[in-house]
């Protein structure tokens, strides 16, 4: 199932793989690799981070709940398990679809 | 005890069981955090059937690299930096079994420290439920640090977890590892280990799952944490009806009791007037208390309170906050104490501070005996809105959601104007849902009895008894007309105050009755009471407190009063927390000028407005 969300981040111009800040509930994948260019300095950190929660190359990655309000944050399972974030720090985890 | 200790610091991810299994190995012998929630304070206790060695649940943490207050506590420890506490001679790390790989990056990262190490593999039937099977003996080997199957609820594995313990403690400090010093590398190392002892995969939690697909549901979510809440705040007010009713009982018959064996005279009046009055108004509402509490405890324990940050972060967020303030705000309904502390978890610095500045807009339940007395004496409790609601549950409804409001505006106006920052994150782990362990729950809940009954026997009580002093010194001169209170210091102390009060609608009594009040909220109510029964008759004494304010005051004044109570910053613990937390006076000066601005300004307008309509 491919995502529709607008993107608000620069695209990755090439198939099957998709930010995981744009997609919507019910979308499978794994986890290819983290890019946080768009966020120039910060993104070390956040990536450090994302990784410390238990983000990992090669991990399923699902989407499993959006807020009602406003449908951010997400809620995503990651491996075994599930940790909401919002969308934007979302964007960094590219995820390659199945 | 002279017998020296060996402190073995208690370490893991969030979630992972860390709490429950302290609690296993120490049993009731801990000393809890002073607050419940989020494990934020010192929580230390001995081993159960070994006073030699001493535990200390440290909080939980992702990684030793700090992303909030709360975990650079775990970090400095760990290092021995931490200033009163000591350099613990060994690490016991508890891991999820269900959750290896992501938690094994922070045994290896510990590892590197070089102390000695027990690894606790937590929650195995979990595990085993789930369907995974992993080679602990491997891990071990892997790991070389022994490896105990443990499950913290059932108590199983204890005493092995304990031979490991002082095994480990009998061998001289290992020399520190160096795996790698980059989080991807540790990450790949950890899923290498995690992957070879894994005999086979797990399918997940599949009742999280399916309580998820309703709890978080975009319709159902909110209306089931709307109604939990609201669940909670009508517990404590329906169900703590009989149990104060019987404090109360209680508190007479000591009255009569005393009354028939004392002679008249001013130890009586003492032990009737500053004591009882005053002391037993408040200890009247420990059930609500403990209500509100249990409630917090029942939805922290259950892994629900992860859910409901999760669904307020989005209007957190339009207020500049995030869903993790949620967690704080919600424990400040109990009280802004252990709500300020657990703002600690917040990474933020800025979100954290605006979080602790807005914390006691939240109506704590020390304010619970004033809003109870003034409206059980002021507003008649008929039915409203086609009889759906009393008269008087709508004002106590309207009296926190004005708190709230408010709260949410002042954070608004703070994050953008003195708080200004960079936008922030919201990164929070959904953990599995747990039956709440009713054990857990009954420790927190003799914790706060324990606190509130020391503090209505030390801070309420000692302000009572100057307050009666006080309020009987000087004597009256033998010519003097009215009650000989008003030649008292109270009286005029109350006198100076009046005149500043005098446009909120104050009279003396409640002018006087404030300046106990700072110490504690409710301590107003037990000033209230002591002030007049002094400046009333005997008669008075008997009818209660309600009876004698229904013909002191107008209800402008009531009104006027209880806006005062929504903001007034009458509280010396929050006022010392927010000092400790806040690291300084700066803003805490802030904080309570702010407070007692708006409480005035409120309190003019809103006597102003009532005396106008009335």
């Amino acid at each position: 199932m491919r995502s529709t969300t607008k993107p608000t981040r620069p695209d990755l111009d090439f198939t099957g793989q998709n930010r995981l800040g744009l997609l919507r509930p019910g979308h499978k994948g794994r986890i290819s690799h983290f890019d946080a260019e768009h966020l120039n300095g910060e993104g070390v950190e956040m990536t450090d981070r994302l990784r410390e929660m238990g983000f990992a190359e090669d991990l399923m990655i699902e989407v499993l709940h959006q807020s009602p309000f406003g449908r951010d944050p997400i809620a995503v399972r990651v491996g075994s398990m599930t940790v909401a974030l919002r969308r934007a720090d979302a964007n960094i985890v590219v995820v390659s679809d199945e | 005890m002279s017998t020296p200790t060996s402190l073995v610091a208690v370490v893991g991810n969030p979630n992972c069981g860390k709490s429950a299994l302290f609690n296993a190995l120490t049993g009731l012998r801990q000393k809890v955090a002073n607050y419940p929630g989020a494990t934020v304070e010192r929580r230390a206790g001995p081993l159960l059937g070994d006073n030699r060695v001493e535990l200390v649940d440290l909080p939980g943490t992702y990684s030793l690299t700090p992303r909030s207050p709360d975990e650079a506590v775990t970090r400095d420890v760990l290092m021995g930096n931490y200033i009163g506490e000591r350099k613990p001679a060994a690490i016991l790390c508890v891991v999820d079994a269900t959750n290896l790989a992501q938690h094994l990056r922070f045994v290896l990262e510990l590892k590197t420290l070089g102390l000695p190490m027990v690894l606790a593999l937590n929650m195995t039937d979990l595990a085993a439920r789930e369907k995974i099977t992993i080679d602990s003996r491997a891990l071990s080997q892997k790991l070389v640090m022994p490896v105990i199957e443990t499950v913290a609820v059932r108590k199983k594995g204890l005493s092995e977890l304990k031979d490991a313990l002082n095994g480990v403690l009998s061998v001289p400090i290992a020399n520190p590892v160096e795996y790698a010093t980059d989080v991807r590398s540790l990450q790949t190392f950890a899923r290498r280990i995690a992957a070879k002892v894994t005999l086979s995969e797990g399918m997940g939690h599949k009742t999280t799952r399916l309580l998820d697909k309703v709890l978080l549901h975009p319709v159902a979510g909110p209306i089931i944490l709307f109604g939990l809440l609201f669940l909670m705040f009508q517990a404590v007010f329906s169900w703590a009806e009989t149990p104060m009713e019987w404090i109360d009982a209680g508190i007479g018959w000591l009255q009569a009791h005393i009354d028939a064996f004392l002679p008249g005279g001013w130890v009586k009046s003492f032990i009737e007037d500053g004591i009882l009055a005053g002391v037993g108004s408040v200890v009247v509402f420990l059930p609500q208390i403990l209500i509100l509490f249990a409630f917090i405890l029942l939805l922290e324990s259950s892994g629900y309170m992860a859910r409901a940050a999760f669904l307020m972060d989005r209007l957190m967020a339009s207020v500049g906050l995030n869903g993790r303030a949620f967690i704080p705000l919600l424990s400040s309904f109990a009280c802004a104490v252990p709500g300020i502390m657990s703002a600690r978890t917040i990474s933020d610095q800025k979100d954290r501070l605006t979080t602790i500045l807005i914390a006691p807009l939240m109506t704590c339940s020390a304010r619970i005996p004033v809003y109870t007395l003034i409206i059980s004496a002021f507003i008649p409790n008929k039915p409203v809105i086609g009889g759906l609601f009393g008269l008087q549950g709508l004002v106590m409804f309207i009296l926190y959601l004005s708190g709230i409001l408010s709260a949410l505006i002042v954070a608004f106006v703070l994050k953008r104007t003195v708080v200004k920052g960079k936008p922030q994150t919201f990164m929070l782990e959904l953990p599995k849902y747990q039956a709440p362990k009713l054990n857990y729950v009954l420790i927190g809940l003799m914790e706060r009895a324990r606190i509130f009954l020391r503090r209505a026997g030390t801070i309420i009580l000692t302000s009572t008894m100057v307050l009666w002093v006080l309020s009987n010194f000087p004597a009256a001169p033998a010519d003097a007309k009215g009650p000989a209170i008003l030649h008292s210091f109270v009286g005029i102390i109350g006198g100076w105050l009046s005149v500043i009060f005098a446009p909120i609608g104050f009279n003396w009594q409640m002018s006087a009755a404030l300046v106990p009040g700072m110490a504690a909220r409710e301590v107003a109510v037990a000033a209230l009471g002591t002030v007049y029964s002094l400046s009333g008759n005997e008669d008075a004494v008997q009818t209660g407190l309600v009876h004698m304010l229904q013909g002191a005051w107008s209800l402008p004044t009531a009104l006027s009063f209880l806006a005062w109570y929504i903001f007034a910053p009458q509280c010396l613990s929050t006022i010392a927390i927010t000092r400790r937390e806040t690291g300084g006076w700066k803003w805490t000066g802030f904080m309570i000028g702010y407070l007692f601005v708006l409480a005035y300004l409120v309190s003019f307008a809103t006597y102003q407005i009532s005396s106008a309509l009335l």
